[in-house]
């Protein structure tokens, strides 16, 4: 038998970036101009556009520099020409065999009538990518549910839980290829986690704070000009 | 564009102000000093299991008094990870994962998902299966807005308008199960097609429907719309501006309430959408009642594109000629060696799709479905995402709500029109 890590030593080594897997299959390449906002987009930004193709048709991507998302997100946002107001879906593509993570921002302009989709790739040892809830209040569920399910971490984001799975849950993150669809633990393992979860770690702790009689929290003062917690 | 603003028609009755409040009777609030009360927060669990969350929903509310200070929502109850699950199955077998989604208009997400794969896939689907998919997605709309409209009247105390909604909503169970035999787990669709033709006598027995269904919308209307009770419950309450509706990412019936007339139908249209002759209701206020008076609208508009395409439904074939898409015959399968190949190869390997990834906006009835499916050019997803609508739509409730009494809240939570089998998935 092989010597692989099982349970959540393999959660914590993670999947290794590779090369030899080849490129995730992809649409075609296209002419910038044949999308006005992708030939502003190289006119604006050059170098942090990496890649524009096109899928199923008539669907329009662009690849990113990660570090440059809100930028360019921004931009897209809020430029007359573009006003791309409407972030209809904030997801991740995990193509397995160590290739990178795609994040994937689904864009819609409601003035113009025009879809664009925008695309960073993320090594999987560095899976780390800032948060666009300051340009779109709806991006705050929908990087939640990435970082859930992928373990994206949204640098910036004001809140990141987890969303679907309970907040206990140790197992790692079930969308991504390298975990079984059975998950990690066995059944018997799950069901004794399930009986032995603590009821109150489903408050949050400015949940639990709420009621308590004030002599109570005089014994356990919250953190200076902070009376609210950190959570919300 | 064609749209029409919906309006506040109480406001002209002489019981009720300018604003459309009525001006005398029980509901008038008592102008006393309110008395000075210690401000000590309250913790209030609602949930996971109460009728008035509509679904496994569990609020955490924190109350200074009735009023809602803050609500955070917690998900995930019904997860059962749908979009693992598909990564294991193929195209086809994915389909009855879809409707398990939203059990309240299952035959929108069953044509959502196969319009996804086959705009990847580059597969036409024929004339009738076209107008067939528009007539169960625009009856699948109606389905979910009158589950909608009875269960949020009863959160404001009427229940008749229940029973009358819940009446028609068997009448559409009957036509499910005619034509899928199922009631709510329909599965009617195939990759290339559907599963089957409509049977004899289903279009007679929709055109009754469609004749019978506006009664009972107006029977409701009367019961509802100029109700005081129903007024004072939502006029205010809840609203949301143009702008931050979009930043939110509200869609569908909500965010047009508050003014924005996106409509995924006319904006990006599909199955020739843009041929049929339909307005789109638009609010002015974006409260729980211009929610109310968007819904009821659209399930009128809905009855016109129906009636359309009635009209228009083709003859020919419903599914494509193609035996890699399509089943065979089961006469063919077993009498003829090639449609046997064919049938055999299909049901293991699946129906081949090329590489590439493909975002597919839907207007379900909660807002906008968006199918995103990748592939690797096999018979299997690489990836499968749903974008649920009512997934971002319930996370803008503690907006919503904030400043709100918590029976306010009940209303908000229901005049946003969740399913918690899409949000959790």
């Amino acid at each position: 038998m092989s010597e692989k890590p099982s349970g959540l030593d393999a959660i914590d080594e993670g999947p290794v970036p590779s090369d030899a897997a080849g490129p995730a299959p992809a649409g075609t390449p296209a002419d910038k101009d044949s999308h006005p906002s992708v030939s502003a987009l190289f006119a604006r930004f050059g170098a942090a556009v990496l890649h524009h193709e096109v899928s199923a048709g008539d669907e329009h991507v662009v690849h990113v520099e990660p570090s440059r998302n809100v930028e360019v997100l921004g931009w897209l946002r809020d430029d007359p020409e573009q006003r791309y107001d409407l972030l209809r879906d904030v997801t991740a593509v995990d193509y397995g065999e160590g290739r990178p993570l795609q994040v994937v921002y689904v864009l819609w302009s409601i003035p113009h009538r025009r879809a664009l989709r925008v695309k960073c790739l993320l090594a999987l040892d560095a899976l780390s990518i800032e948060s666009v809830v300051p340009l779109w209040n709806a991006a705050n569920w929908l990087e939640r549910e990435v970082y859930d399910l992928f373990g994206v971490t949204f640098r910036g984001h004001p809140d990141l839980r987890r969303i679907l799975m309970p907040p206990d849950y140790a197992e790692g993150h079930p969308l991504r290829k390298d975990f079984p669809l059975r998950g990690r633990f066995s059944r018997a393992e799950q069901t004794r986690r399930a009986l032995a979860q603590d009821v109150e770690r489903f408050y949050t702790q400015h949940d639990i704070e709420i009621g308590r009689e004030p002599q109570q929290v005089t014994l356990a003062p919250p953190e200076p000009g902070d009376a609210r917690g950190s959570a919300t | 564009m064609a749209q029409k603003t919906v309006e506040y028609l109480v406001g002209r009755n002489p019981e009720m102000g300018p604003d459309g409040r009525p001006t005398a009777g029980p509901l008038t609030p008592f102008d006393l000093p309110e008395p000075e009360l210690a401000s000590e927060h309250m913790l209030i669990n609602l949930g996971p299991q109460h009728p008035a969350t509509h679904g496994v929903l569990r609020l955490v509310c924190e109350l200074d008094g009735e009023t809602v200070v803050d609500v955070t929502p917690h998900i995930g109850f019904l997860h059962s990870s749908f979009e693992k699950l598909g990564e294991y199955r193929t195209w086809n077998q994915i389909v009855p994962l879809t409707d398990r989604m939203d059990y309240l208009a299952p035959l929108i997400y069953n044509c959502a998902y196969v319009m996804s794969v086959e705009k990847l896939a580059g597969i036409e689907v024929t004339e009738r299966c076209k107008v067939v998919r528009v007539i169960l997605m625009e009856l699948d709309r109606i389905f979910g807005h009158l589950l909608w409209l009875g269960t949020t009247a009863i959160d404001v105390g009427a229940f008749t308008p229940f029973l009358y909604t819940f009446h028609e909503r068997e009448r559409i169970y009957t036509l499910h199960e005619k034509y899928t035999g199922a009631r709510i787990t329909t599965s009617a669709t195939r990759v290339g097609g559907m599963m089957a033709d409509l049977p004899q006598g289903w279009i007679a027995e929709l055109e009754h429907f469609l004749d019978t269904l506006p009664k009972t919308l107006k029977e409701a209307h009367r019961l509802l719309t100029g109700n005081g009770i129903l007024i004072g419950r939502t006029q205010g309450i809840g609203a949301i501006g143009p702008e931050d509706a979009v930043n939110y990412g509200f869609t569908g019936p909500n965010l047009r309430a508050s003014g924005v007339a996106y409509d995924v139908r006319k904006d990006q249209p599909y199955y020739d959408y843009e041929t049929y002759d339909f307005e789109v209701p638009v609010g002015e206020h974006g409260d729980c009642y211009d929610r109310y008076l968007v819904r009821m609208e659209e399930m009128e508009q809905s009855i016109q594109i129906l009636r359309q395409a009635i009209r228009r439904l083709p003859d020919g074939p419903i599914n494509v000629e193609d035996p890699n898409i399509s089943l065979p015959s089961k006469t063919d399968a077993m009498s003829d060696m090639e449609s046997m190949i064919h049938h055999f190869k299909l049901i293991t390997e699946g129906v081949k799709v090329a590489p590439g990834d493909c975002y597919f906006p839907v207007e379900a009835s909660k807002g906008e479905l968006g199918m995103y499916v990748v592939s690797d050019g096999g018979g299997k997803p690489v990836r499968w995402r749903v974008r649920p609508p009512s997934f971002v739509n319930i996370s803008v409730l503690p907006k919503l709500t904030r400043g709100h009494l918590i029976a306010d809240l009940i209303m908000i939570n229901a005049s946003l029109d969740i399913v918690l089998g899409e949000i959790d998935r």
